[in-house]
């Protein structure tokens, strides 16, 4: 109930954004903030998936310290974006999620981090 | 030095979330990373022991003895890898044989036992100037597989060792020594030492 109702209100905060988001473009030329990482899990998904060439579900419930429903949430999120992909497969009776980072994650990551740096320069300059 | 800034209310809150923000990535990345933690330091000291093993080797008047030096070698770079990569793992808190570290040891253990073997051969069939090619080839094969669930420049640094060793082989043997200085002392500090100043330790 209380899991339902928090991604419920991200859905609308994320129309939010995305909305404010139009606007602030027409404004400046700002690169778009890309709010699908800008949310700490995710972007510790991202980063994490970065470092490695594959990670199970339980490598990142066990780096990002959270829930089972939680990761899977934020994981879909990311999967949906085309950020990340996923594979699942048996070993011995084990069913595994194995998580890639993709090319398009890959450079979402990029893109935060430069869009993250050009802040930190803006507010040095002024 | 930061210059003082005379405006000081909205914009620092944003400056500082970017910054926490670029902290954050760094520091899950450092956590992840150790999965995979080959130490940059500890390869400097495998470096800097196999060229002064180099330097013994050099002067030995028999091959039997030239051979126990790098035997002696391999034994101290296996102890020095092992507490180094230990200590890595601990100062990130994460296991060290989980996930791709596990995979790195295993596709780094059999074309290190393969060379084993093939030295054997090759001093039994007379071909003891071979050595040191096989030695860099199998070596370089093995960090080339294992540095694969690494960061970028244990591979590259697997592909000069393959590179070196192909080029031992079809030299005279008067450069032996050489090689296995240029390859491992010179390449195990020039790579231990990129890996210290770009990802740390």
């Amino acid at each position: 109930m209380a899991k339902q109702s928090t991604a419920k209100q991200e859905r609308k905060q994320d129309s939010d954004v995305n909305a404010r988001a139009v606007t602030s473009k027409q404004k400046s030329a700002a690169p778009n903030l890309d709010r699908l990482i800008h949310e700490r899990l995710r972007l510790g998904i991202i980063s994490a998936l970065a470092a490695n060439e594959s990670l199970t579900f339980s490598d990142l419930k066990n780096l990002m310290n959270t829930t089972d429903g939680n990761l899977s949430v934020h994981a879909r999120k990311l999967e949906e974006a085309g950020y990340i992909s996923c594979s699942k497969y048996f070993e011995g009776r084990l069913p595994k999620t194995e998580y890639k980072l993709t090319a398009a994650g890959r450079s979402a990551l990029e893109n935060y981090i430069s869009h993250m740096e050009s802040l930190i320069k803006q507010m040095r300059k002024t | 030095m930061e210059p003082m800034r005379l405006v000081q209310n909205e914009p620092p809150a944003l400056h500082d979330r970017a910054m926490d923000n670029l902290r954050y990535i760094r520091e899950t990345m450092e956590r992840a990373t150790p999965f995979t933690g080959i130490s940059g330091l500890g390869e400097m000291a495998i470096g800097a022991t196999a060229l002064v093993a180099c330097l013994i080797a050099a002067r030995q008047p028999t091959f039997n003895l030239w051979l126990a030096v790098w035997l002696a070698e391999a034994l101290i770079s296996l102890l020095i890898a092992g507490w180094s990569m230990d200590r890595k793992a601990r100062a990130v808190q994460m296991p060290l044989f989980s996930g791709s570290g596990r995979k790195a040891v295993f596709s780094l253990a059999p074309p290190v036992i393969a060379g084993g073997l093939l030295t054997i051969v090759l001093v039994r069939a007379g071909l003891p100037n071979a050595i040191p090619g096989v030695w860099l080839l199998l070596y370089g094969t093995g960090v080339i597989t294992g540095g694969m669930f690494s960061v970028r420049a244990v591979p590259v640094m697997g592909l000069c060792f393959m590179l070196l060793g192909a080029t031992a082989l079809f030299s005279p043997p008067a450069f032996a020594n050489w090689f296995m200085a240029v390859g491992f002392g010179g390449l195990h500090v020039l790579f231990g030492a990129i890996i210290v100043r770009k990802y740390g330790g």
